[in-house]
């Protein structure tokens, strides 16, 4: 079971850039397992969510039990067990955001998108999270999508800002068929 | 993109670089940049910690533990590795100066790694950033591959016999593993649950071995201290508070932004001359002066009030992480409590109880008294569960917690009387708020 027996490009579950990248990280540390938070994460990023076959494929490349895997990502709130929409909304309410607003922007994104906190719309494309602090408090009220963030926004934004992203994804599939 | 902001009262040497195009090695360089690692590779170990000490730097997580005391603390011979942990994962709401930190002086960042780690005589550091800021972690890493190109970082710094190596890390979403003993567990692969104390990190820290962790801040400020020497950098403040900080004045002001000012510096003239004063003509509520888990400060509290460590806490707040969330007479403070309470109650680790459960009944007792449903003796139930928070937990969080609320029920107690018996909340624009 050793990770060297094995040729990970029959193996892995992810694309080849994303196995190179994984390789490395192991080595970059003076113990393996400090690769484990970064590695769940990057992982996410590619495949959308921590599924079973995920999890099973960290465990193996940091040589830990698939149990010890659950027990740490269930920790942190950025990793998640389920799919996401290709574009996840996270909508900060803290204190700072609060008070320009925050909860305004979110109600909108709730009416827009019509879907509540961590749903996922119909055809895939959005998810929307209420989400704590995401350092932006001197440009609120803020929110990231994906990892953009977009800040000092108002209500009547949204809108727009949906219709971007939603061109976006529209010319990917496009660019994906041809 | 986050915008910079600037006030004639600034005083520029952490944020002297921002907006310069300092990202980039050479331009980081032109500005003067390395000049201080390569100063303290020729002086040696005991020279830089007395430049700190001399600097009355303190820490600006928001503990303001003076820095060179810390790397002092360090021993000299260890039989394990020691190692330079630098904190970058800014997650105290009202708090956004590391973002700016990142994004335009990443390098800043890695000089003072490399003078830490020169200081206690590590040979590896680590800079971990929380996993929301990966554009930030982007410019990170390839600043600190650039600085490897250069031979500033790797086996030969500098073309001497000294090495240090840097290893970037990006988090997953925890407020908590901005506790110095979380970090490490979160760094070694676990969840980010805090150690018990002693042993101090300096002892027995990341893989066990001796270790110096600070605050992003701290460390960016470390090259400008040894540029400008210690003592002229201690002069910039007020007394045992040295240089300046970089404050994150949000929420009701005309003008919000991460002003650079001198510690000391007066709050009331923080708010209305630097921040533009309050938004739209309104009267100011209340401050909270260093991040939602400082307890709150009254208008007149403020008059004479110079922000740093020492005045603050004579003031009965703390300086923390010098996010200052200015609030207007149209807030309703129950509103306010419940939201930052929601957040502890959030991010509480759940590893030991009086955190645990005194943030889920704090949360739970402040839903009902929002939603207007409070009885009398809710009021002083709130101040008994607080009380019995301070103090009893592994780590802070229990005091984050607890402090503010205790602050917005001592010092507000007339509007929480005002929500009492069904009476609706004056000022608040959501009956309950949605659970995070």
């Amino acid at each position: 079971m050793s990770p060297n027996n094995t040729s990970t490009e029959t193996m892995t579950l992810f694309s080849p850039q994303l196995a190179a990248r994984l390789d490395a990280l192991v080595e970059k540390y003076p113990l393996r397992r400090s690769a484990l938070v970064p590695m769940l994460l990057y992982a996410q990023d590619e495949v959308g969510y921590l599924s079973d076959a995920v999890v099973a494929e960290v465990a193996w490349r940091i040589g830990i039990t698939e149990l010890e895997v659950r027990n740490v990502a269930t920790y942190y709130s950025m990793l998640r067990f389920k799919p996401a929409g290709k574009y996840n909304v996270q909508v900060c309410t803290n204190i700072s955001c609060m008070l320009r607003g925050g909860y305004e922007l979110y109600e909108r994104f709730q009416e827009e998108l019509g879907i509540g906190h961590k749903g996922v719309t119909p055809d895939g494309v959005f998810s929307l999270e209420e989400v704590e602090c995401i350092g932006a408090c001197c440009w609120a009220p803020a929110i990231q999508v994906n990892y953009e963030f977009l800040d000092e926004l108002n209500p009547d934004q949204v809108p727009g800002i949906l219709a971007d992203y939603r061109a976006k994804a529209a010319a990917e599939e496009r660019s994906s068929h041809a | 993109m986050p915008r910079l902001v600037s006030h004639p009262d600034e005083v520029k040497i952490v944020s002297r670089r921002f907006g310069l195009g300092a990202e980039k090695i050479d331009r980081y360089i032109e500005l003067g940049g390395y000049e201080s690692a390569r100063k303290c590779l020729a002086q040696g170990p005991d020279w830089i910690i007395n430049e700190l000490k001399a600097s009355s730097l303190r820490g600006r997580g928001g503990a303001g533990f003076p820095t060179g005391m810390k790397w002092s603390f360090v021993p000299k011979q260890s039989a394990k590795p020691k190692y330079v942990l630098v904190n970058g994962d800014e997650s105290e709401p009202g708090t956004c100066k590391d973002h700016l930190i990142f994004l335009h002086d990443p390098h800043a960042v890695i000089e003072g790694a490399i003078i830490a780690g020169l200081a206690i005589g590590a040979k590896v550091g680590f800079i971990y950033l929380r996993g929301e800021y990966r554009y930030l972690l982007e410019i990170m890493e390839k600043a600190v591959a650039d600085a490897y190109a250069k031979g500033f970082l790797g086996k030969n710094i500098f073309g001497s016999d000294t090495e240090f190596q840097i290893i970037t890390q990006t988090g997953a979403g925890a407020y908590e593993v901005g506790e110095e003993s979380a970090l490490m567990e979160s760094l070694e692969g676990k969840r980010g649950v805090p150690r018990i104390k002693p042993p101090f990190p300096a002892v027995v820290g990341l893989y066990g071995g001796p270790t110096v962790i600070n605050n992003a801040e701290t460390i960016a400020t470390v090259p400008y201290v040894i540029e400008m020497g210690g003592a002229a950098f201690a002069a910039v403040g007020s007394p045992k508070n040295g240089g300046t900080r970089l404050f994150s004045i949000s929420g009701h002001v005309e003008r919000p932004g991460v002003y650079e000012l001198p510690m000391g510096y007066n709050l009331k003239k923080m708010i209305y001359e630097v921040a533009g004063g309050v938004r739209s003509g309104r009267k100011l509520k209340a401050v909270v002066p260093g991040g939602s888990s400082t307890p709150v400060l009254l208008p007149e509290e403020i008059e004479t009030l110079g922000m740093d460590f020492d005045q603050v806490g004579k003031a009965g707040s703390m300086l923390g992480s010098a996010g200052v969330v200015v609030l207007d007479d149209q807030t309703c403070i129950v509103e306010f409590a419940l939201r930052t309470i929601s957040f502890y109650q959030h991010e509480s680790c759940g590893w030991c109880i009086p955190c645990r459960e005194g943030t889920d009944w704090l949360k739970k007792s402040l839903t009902r008294f929002h939603a207007g449903f409070g009885v009398a003796k809710d009021i002083d139930n709130i101040k008994y569960l607080a009380e019995n928070m301070l103090g009893r937990t592994f780590c802070p969080l229990g005091d984050a917690a607890a402090m503010p609320t205790l602050g917005f029920v001592n010092k507000f107690r007339k509007e929480f009387e005002d929500h009492l018996d069904g009476k609706p909340c004056p000022f608040a624009k959501h009956v309950e708020l949605a659970v995070v």
